[in-house]
């Protein structure tokens, strides 16, 4: 059995960071726990032992799916942008990515 | 004719076909049915009459020109809201989808329409399939159609609830850990995920991509036979589409004939954990199979009950980095743009904090965790390795028997509220759906009886080796109409009348 690593306030606060949730600081105790108990429970894969088995990645063994290398009709710019927040000269309009200096 | 929405999807484009009735009444009539009782079941997410109308009218007019319909023609079915279809919303279930119109049709959708099948509407589930009771969908839960104050199953609970509350004889659902079979078990419905590969995941919304399956749910085995035949087939527009022919799923549901048949129940899919009314039904169905001239075997898949416990790693590793997109540039929500000045990592963050629910929350930290620096090999890694054992479980079982056996969920219905806030409780309810996942076999979900203690309907799990989803159907509908015998009437005349 693998040691778990209980998860701490600032873990989850990290991992949110990570995965860019911003979550509110009442909630980080509570989100602990439940993951600790979580990673406590799916720890049990290591009560396997499988050193000498393969990794699957995926169900079927399919690689390299390639189509022909030919234009094609796809979404035009104004279906592509049809669900977009914000819009700005036919692009995608973000807020700043660089911070100040 | 008597009332529409009782008849089955092969009876439904039957009386089309002959001019018995039409596809436009039969529109109207589900969605008469719709509106009087959804108010109180909520499978529907959105319901979009004017688009049903004009789909069934063209059916009409099709037959009046004299051209010859598709099997499944003026047929409506009900499509769960995790595919996108144009002119309508697609939510997922998600706030940070809310509104969003996608521009293009998945290939489900795009075949059904091409076959004539009436989409009456989007399903509700939970939040981008995340979940077993459809609660942590951002828009409510569905109620279970045999007891409103019970859980109608997950993820795609809204497609098995509209179809058990015969406000549709079809719907499509969606299976990465049992979200077709567990929804079809507690409403006495019928429900398949195809081999993995089987049916093109082009405009299904991604949760894990090498677990995600569509397939059909129905109230008959051949109706989810029909309907799978529509649907599925290779895919150009998806890399991981099975180039080959699907096998005659029509034929084996129509054939129903298991003399003869090895059929497994899987030992360690079952007794303990396992509620005794769906034992005692589970095994009467066993002895069924027996009579009718199948020869029944025990077997054993060891690693099965690590199974969870890999599925609960992988699954959320793929979704972390698959909702990832969902971060307010392209579409969907967006929040706190105009707080201060801020930069846009701050609005993504605003943004998914926003957009996403608590389940959606656990399960993308739970992946960020299994995919850090220093975890990854104990618990990315370890999943994959167990992931192996799985599928040679699976390959060493199929050596015994042609197919493999077990209760589809531990439990009938539960009730609302009960597992909500109890993540790992919830997880439980897929133990034996998951392995079919992880190994991208299929597997169906159909009924077998109501638990005496309860009254609530029981589901048995029928699983084959990949690209023999034909023995589910052949297997399904011998004990389908076995059971009818014994029972005189289907199970779903046996519901309360909503």
């Amino acid at each position: 059995m693998a040691d778990t690593p209980a998860i701490s306030r600032d873990d989850v606060a990290h991992l949110a960071r990570l995965a860019r949730i911003d979550l509110p600081e009442d909630s980080l105790d509570h989100y602990a726990e439940q993951l600790g108990v979580i990673l406590g429970a799916v720890a049990q894969v290591s009560e396997v032992a499988a050193d000498d088995v393969p990794a699957t990645s995926h169900p079927m063994p399919l690689v390299n799916v390639f189509r022909a290398d030919v234009v094609r009709p796809s979404l035009t710019n104004a279906e592509a942008l049809s669900g977009a927040p914000s819009v700005e000269d036919e692009r995608f309009r973000v807020p700043r990515i660089l911070d100040e200096e | 004719m008597g009332d529409l929405t009782r008849l089955t999807a092969a009876e439904t484009a039957a009386a089309v076909a002959s001019g018995e009735t039409s596809a436009v009444e039969v529109a109207r009539a589900h969605l008469d049915r719709i509106a009087a009782v959804d108010d109180r079941v909520h499978a529907f997410l959105h319901v979009d009459a004017d688009g049903a109308l004009a789909a069934a009218a063209a059916v009409d007019d099709a037959r009046a020109a004299g051209r010859a319909l598709s099997p499944l023609a003026g047929v409506p079915l009900a499509l769960k809201d995790v595919l996108t279809q144009t002119g309508v919303p697609t939510t997922c279930g998600s706030r940070i989808l809310e509104g969003w119109r996608p521009p293009y049709d998945a290939t489900v959708t795009a075949r059904l329409k091409a076959a004539g099948v009436v989409i009456l509407g989007k399903t509700n589930m939970d939040e981008f399939a995340m979940g077993s009771s459809t609660e942590h969908s951002a828009y409510g839960p569905t109620h279970n159609p045999w007891d409103l104050d019970r859980i109608p199953g997950g993820s795609g609970g809204g497609s098995a609830a509209a179809v058990a509350a015969f406000e549709a004889p079809l719907a499509i659902g969606t299976d990465t850990g049992g979200s077709i079979r567990q929804p079809a078990a507690v409403t006495g419905t019928v429900g398949v995920k195809p081999t993995y590969g089987g049916v093109s995941r082009y405009g299904l919304v991604a949760l894990a991509s090498s677990l995600d399956q569509a397939g059909p749910c129905s109230r008959t085995v051949l109706d989810a036979a029909l309907l799978h035949a529509v649907i599925g087939g290779h895919d150009p527009m998806d890399s991981t589409s099975l180039d080959v022919p699907v096998p005659d799923v029509v034929a084996a549901a129509r054939r129903a004939d298991v003399r003869g048949l090895r059929i497994g129940v899987v030992r360690e899919l079952g007794g303990e954990g396992y509620q005794a009314g769906v034992r005692q039904r589970f095994d009467e169905a066993v002895e069924l199979l027996t009579g009718l001239g199948a020869e029944v075997v025990e077997v054993s898949a060891p690693h099965f009950p690590y199974a969870l416990a890999a599925y609960y790693l992988i699954l959320p590793s793929e979704c972390s980095s698959n909702l990832a997109k969902f971060d307010g540039v392209r579409f969907g929500l967006r929040v706190g743009e105009d707080v201060g000045d801020p930069s846009i990592e701050q609005v993504m963050g605003r943004t998914r904090a926003a957009g996403f629910g608590a389940e959606a929350t656990r399960r993308i930290m739970l992946g960020t965790y299994a995919l850090s620096a220093g975890y990854y090999d104990a618990y990315y890694g370890q999943a994959q390795k167990v992931r192996t054992l799985i599928q040679r479980d699976f390959a060493a079982a199929f050596e015994q028997a042609d197919v493999l056996i077990s209760p589809t969920a531990p439990t009938t219905a539960f009730r609302l509220g009960e597992k909500l806030d109890d993540p790992l409780a919830m997880y439980l309810n897929d133990v034996a759906t998951i392995p079919a996942n992880l190994a991208g076999t299929p597997g169906m979900s159909l009924p077998v009886g109501l638990a005496p203690e309860d009254g609530l309907p029981v589901g048995m799990q029928i699983m084959a080796p990949a690209m023999a989803d034909d023995r589910l159907y052949n297997v399904g509908a011998a004990l389908e109409a076995a059971l009818l015998d014994t029972w005189g009437r289907p199970i779903l005349e046996g519901a309360p009348a909503l």
